[in-house]
């Protein structure tokens, strides 16, 4: 079997799930929550802070898995704050002031295209996030649809919940105990569009999650670029269980994630299988730990030397039964020591890799055979045992050999849940933080409930454009291929488009100009600006009174890109009005030209490169064409049109 | 906070009918069904200042959303969720080797649990639960709790004042070696004024603290100020202090002097500072405190005789003067019979010449008035034009640099113990601890002014 062919996996028998959390930034002027502009900067911070996340106390005095986590990992936490970017509401500061309204409506008009029912009361939530990615250590956000659907294939998509929420900063580093973010992004308005696990196989998350993001494009009020959009996609197989694939920026990278996310989970009940013919169970899991600093003091040449010589040390744990497993592999590339590699780098904050030394790598670490034999004997490990070295700071190494035994009991149940982020590769991915359960939500007393009108929601719903199915629908029909279709659903000037098609009558024509022509010209450097919506619309008149062809449009395009000028003007200055008659005389000049090449494909080319020089857009290329084929001496069988 | 007691809690008009004709009640798991959708969730309290028109539902997502009653054609029943209000409590340890301090709560929430059925936030007080929130108390005191009173920063006045200097007095003859009291924040600087006169020459630090943020979120000061407060209270400085954040970094807090202790920003971490002089000292976990001055009143006591001087006149205002103020107003604070009052000048110490007169007035009448001024910082100086001159010789007794607030709490202290004159004047004058300097230190004020390079500089520098 090959693993990388996704045409060889029956996703079907393994229970493929996946659902998609489109996260996307709407086009506000203002920020959600207090009245910052919105946008990123570069260059040096004008200020920082220094804060701490602390678990606050869920039910019954425990902390939750993630709280939990994130306390063990002690960050000390900087932000880098911008003045012309932040206020003190982002820095954690000063309360929230009231909601964005501007937001609240495009997130409505959104549920609606999503035909979703919208809220009768918005309120306010707080979802905890202890990573610091935003200093309170909680999002704000609020549902404002639910129950919708998006139609597929023959099927209906369920879109459980739409809601605006603040955007997180940006990670600049993190190293170590120390993360630092950049506050710019905090609190960008943002719309996240949940789907239910209604995709069947990875092609389908990819294609649902390039149709979520074509409607939420489609109405006009989000923003574009990069980072203007992200999804988390979360997978489970039968018997795995939910996976969250955390800020996926390009969605072609998702059936890749998807699909081998469905094979990780796969081959960890693979090893909880082995695990349980082993007969090891959570009753009887069992493991001992030892300082092994000593034996590997005289080998300069172990890669984790740096901690003895930095006043750390090396620890060693013995996982009881699970001998040659560490090796097993979870992705065709990856192994199970990846899978506890993770949890030290991002738990124990031992992120120098290789932060791990096993069976399998210790020579290549350069840790010999006798002093892996006798940290062994040291923990009275056999063959049936596994063992596991890992080095640096004390209190570090002690959190990172109790991560590696916490994850090795969580094998014998089979799948962690977990949040994972994507390897640079865009295939993989690697653990970033066990997954939050509802238990993080609650309600934010900042901030008052928002009733919805009946008369603001019909309002909204009669401004949003046509569902993106439809428009895409009718354009087919008219003929237009796929790609172009796919380009002018989500084109910002698809109402210019559509009204240069009533004006000039011509579809393909305006197609072309508005998807592909204008971006040609902009990546040639033309001043693209000055084809304003005014001068396409005036254009597609003049097309339709036919004061050009069609073959002149790129030409008079340029003429008002480089010259600014209007468009008649631009057609005045470089179109030729030549009458029916004149054009004949153009004709009959032709046939004495002489230097004519002898093959007569060539010939035509020549004289149709010699006419359409001076004419171009003057006649009709189509005549010009067939002019030019009758006088050649022989007929060619190339007979297509000629191209711009 | 939500109690289990009201099983239609918050709910009035329509919102109450529907959950009535449904029968159903706060906390029941519920189906809702409406023409805005289908809803599973849990059954919240209404908040009372909310509409009446919508029922508010705890969605199996986590999301909370308002249903319109009128809307909702049927709620099945499907369970109870009640939430859990109880903190857990684990016993808090006792070391012989360490200080024992004792928290007096006048209110607010210093450690919190939140219920996320609910959202309620659950205080921890008792010192078991208190450790179960925040265990790193146990590594620096021993730690006795009482809630004297439970109110809103705002609603204290001398029926707290009087009896929390009293307590506090007693658990220091009782053997307590520091005295933590929580408070929140907005009369935190009053109530250290008033405590710095009632309870004069302590031998133990006394410390109050609260938080900016509250306890419930985890980017709370609330844990970092209790530590620190813990610190201070087990430090050397034994005096009525402030202990808030020093700058708005988790970094470390300040101890303010009680009486030169001032809010100055309505949300800021770092909110409290020092007006015209510097703070007593830095305290954090770490470092412990670390005094920046040496003229503070050691643990063990200076000397001085420990007293406690519990009086209060109510009959006191602070008039804030502002520009072509009415003579009638200080005609009709007279008639309302105050006896006291605090001005809080501009400038130097001025009011307008319209109010000579009245002011002439009201002190033959037998009213204690006192001049500060509503720059806060610098001295009040009525030497230097002649108007000033005018003003004394009409009555008014300048109070050099004693903070406006300050000046109103000692003031309504001393005219509870005295009307004479000459007496009360002697004792406004004679500063108890600090509420009047000899003079200011350059680097008292300290107001930086963003947007200048240098000062742009150094806030890249160092941490905010
Ligand atoms: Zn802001």
């Amino acid at each position: 079997m090959n693993l990388w062919d996704t045409n060889e996996i029956d996703y079907a028998g393994l229970g493929f799930r996946c659902g998609i959390e489109i996260h996307q930034q709407l086009d506000t002027h203002q920020k959600l929550f207090c009245h910052c502009p919105v946008g990123l900067v570069e260059g040096p911070a004008n200020a920082r802070l220094f804060r701490h996340m602390r678990p606050t106390l869920s039910e019954m005095g425990e902390y939750d898995g993630t709280a939990l986590m994130e306390k063990k990992t002690r960050k000390e936490i900087i932000y880098e704050i911008l003045n012309d970017r932040v206020c003190t509401y982002e820095m954690d500061d000063t309360p929230p002031f009231l909601i964005n309204q501007q937001a609240v409506d495009i997130g409505i008009k959104l549920a609606l295209l999503f035909q979703c029912k919208i809220v009768d009361e918005a309120h306010i939530s707080r979802k905890q996030y202890l990573d610091g990615s935003i200093p309170t250590g909680f999002q704000r956000t609020t549902v404002l649809g639910t129950d919708g659907w998006m139609p597929y294939k023959d099927r209906r998509i369920t879109i459980r919940q739409i809601n605006v929420e603040e955007d997180a900063c940006r990670e600049v580093s993190d190293v170590g105990h120390r993360i630092v973010f950049r506050t710019d992004r905090l609190s960008t308005p943002l719309v996240e569009v949940i789907t239910a696990p209604d995709m069947r196989n990875p092609i389908e998350a990819g294609e649902v999650t390039k149709l979520l993001a074509e409607t939420n494009r489609i109405s006009g009020l989000v923003r574009r670029g990069i980072g203007a959009a992200r999804q988390d996609v979360n997978v489970s197989i039968t018997g795995g269980d939910r996976v969250e694939i955390k800020g996926v920026e390009r969605i072609g990278l998702i059936p890749g994630l998807t699909h081998f996310e469905a094979l990780r989970q796969k081959s960890l009940l693979e090893l909880r299988d082995e695990l349980c013919n082993r007969d090891i169970s959570l009753d009887n899991f069992a493991y001992n730990i030892s300082d092994a600093t000593r034996h590997l003091l005289k080998t300069p040449e172990f890669v984790g030397h740096w901690a003895v010589d930095q006043g750390g040390v090396i620890g060693a744990i013995c996982i009881r039964g699970f001998g040659g497993l560490i090796g097993w592999y979870v992705f065709p590339e990856r192994t199970f020591a990846d899978e506890l590699g993770g949890r030290v780098r991002v738990i124990a904050c031992l992120d120098k890799t290789p932060n791990l030394a096993h069976r399998l790598n210790r020579a290549a670490l350069g840790i010999p055979e006798r002093e892996w034999e006798s940290i062994g004997k040291g923990l009275n490990a056999n063959t049936n045992d596994a063992l596991i070295v890992t080095w640096g700071p004390q209190r570090d190494v002690v959190t990172a050999l109790e991560e590696i035994a916490a994850r090795c009991r969580e094998a014998i149940s089979g799948v962690p849940q977990e949040t994972r982020q994507v390897l640079s590769n865009g295939r993989y991915t690697d653990f970033e933080r066990i997954l939050p359960g509802p238990d993080r939500m609650y309600p934010d007393t900042d901030h008052p409930p928002i009733p919805i009108e009946m008369k603001r929601v019909s309002n909204a719903r009669a401004s949003i454009p046509e569902f993106p199915w439809e428009r895409r629908r009718k354009l087919s029909e008219a003929g237009l291929s796929q790609q172009l279709v796919s380009q002018l659903i989500v084109h910002p000037r698809f109402e210019i488009f559509q009204k240069m098609v009533e004006i000039s009558g011509d579809i393909r024509w305006a197609a072309r100009l508005v998807a592909e022509t204008i971006k040609h010209l902009q990546r040639r450097g033309f001043e693209t600006a000055n084809l304003t919506d005014k001068r396409l619309l005036d254009l597609a008149e003049s097309y339709r009174e036919k004061e050009f062809y069609r073959e002149g449009t790129l030409d008079i395009l340029k003429v008002i890109c480089k010259r600014n000028r209007k468009v008649s003007e631009a057609i005045d200055e470089i179109i030729f009005k030549i009458t029916d008659e004149e054009a004949e005389l153009i004709f009959e000049d032709l046939s004495d030209t002489a230097n004519l090449p002898a093959d007569p494909f060539k010939q035509k080319r020549y004289l149709m490169g010699q006419v359409m020089r001076k004419y171009r857009g003057a006649i009709p290329g189509k005549r010009l064409w067939d002019k030019v084929s009758a006088m050649t001496s022989r007929k060619d069988k190339a007979t297509s049109e000629p191209r711009e | 906070m939500a109690t289990v007691d009201d099983p239609y809690k918050g709910y009035r008009n329509s919102g109450l009918e529907t959950l009535k004709k449904f029968d159903v009640r706060v906390w029941d798991r519920v189906k809702v069904l409406s023409e805005s959708g289908t809803f599973e969730g849990v059954l919240l309290p209404r908040n009372e200042m909310a509409d009446t028109f919508h029922i508010v539902l705890k969605l199996d997502t986590g999301y909370n959303v308002g249903v319109r009653a009128e809307r909702i054609s049927a709620i099945e029943n499907t369970g109870r969720s009640e939430g859990h209000y109880k903190v857990p409590e684990k016993e808090f340890p006792y070391d012989p080797e360490k200080h024992n301090v004792v928290l007096l709560g006048t209110g607010g929430t210093i450690a919190s649990r939140l219920d996320y059925t609910t959202g309620a936030v659950i205080p921890a007080f008792s010192p078991g639960e208190l450790f179960g929130a925040v265990p790193e108390l146990a590594d620096i005191c021993n730690l006795q709790t009482h809630k004297v009173f439970g109110i809103f920063s705002e609603d204290m006045g001398p029926a707290q004042y009087i009896p929390l200097a009293q307590r506090i007095y007693k658990e220091i003859n009782d053997g307590a070696e520091g005295i933590i009291i929580g408070h929140g924040t907005d009369t935190m600087h009053h109530t250290a004024a008033i405590l710095t006169f009632m309870v004069q020459n302590p031998p133990v630090p006394i410390i109050l603290v609260g938080s900016q943020r509250s306890s419930d979120r985890p980017s709370s000061d609330a844990a970092r100020n209790l530590i620190n407060a813990a610190m201070a209270a087990t430090g050397p400085i034994a005096e009525i202090m402030v202990c808030m954040f020093g700058p708005t970094s988790d970094k470390y807090g300040l101890l303010h002097r009680g009486t030169r202790v001032r809010k100055m920003h309505s949300s800021y971490r770092s909110a409290f500072r020092t007006i015209g002089d510097i703070p007593l000292a830095t305290v954090d976990r770490e470092n412990g405190v670390k005094p920046l001055r040496r003229d503070f009143n050691p643990r063990g006591g200076s000397g001085k005789e420990f007293k406690l001087v519990p009086t209060f006149n109510e009959k006191v205002t602070i008039l804030y003067y502002y520009p072509n103020m009415q003579e009638n107003l200080i005609r009709a604070i007279v008639g309302a019979g105050y006896e006291g009052i605090v001005i809080a000048g501009t400038g130097l110490g001025h009011i307008n010449r319209p109010l000579y007169n009245v002011i002439r007035w009201a002190t033959g009448q037998g009213v204690h008035i006192y001049m500060t001024v509503q720059t806060l910082w610098g001295f009040v100086q009525m030497f230097v034009y002649d108007n000033g001159r005018y003003l004394m010789d009409c009555g008014i007794v300048p109070l050099a640099n004693m903070l406006p607030e300050v000046a109103y709490m000692k003031l309504s202290w001393v005219l509870g113990q005295t009307n004479d004159r000459e007496e009360v004047k002697k004792i406004m004058l004679t500063p108890i601890n600090g509420e009047i300097t000899e003079r200011e230190r350059p680097d008292g004020y300290l107001v930086f002014q963003g947007g200048l390079p240098e000062v742009e500089q150094f806030m890249r520098d160092y941490l905010l």
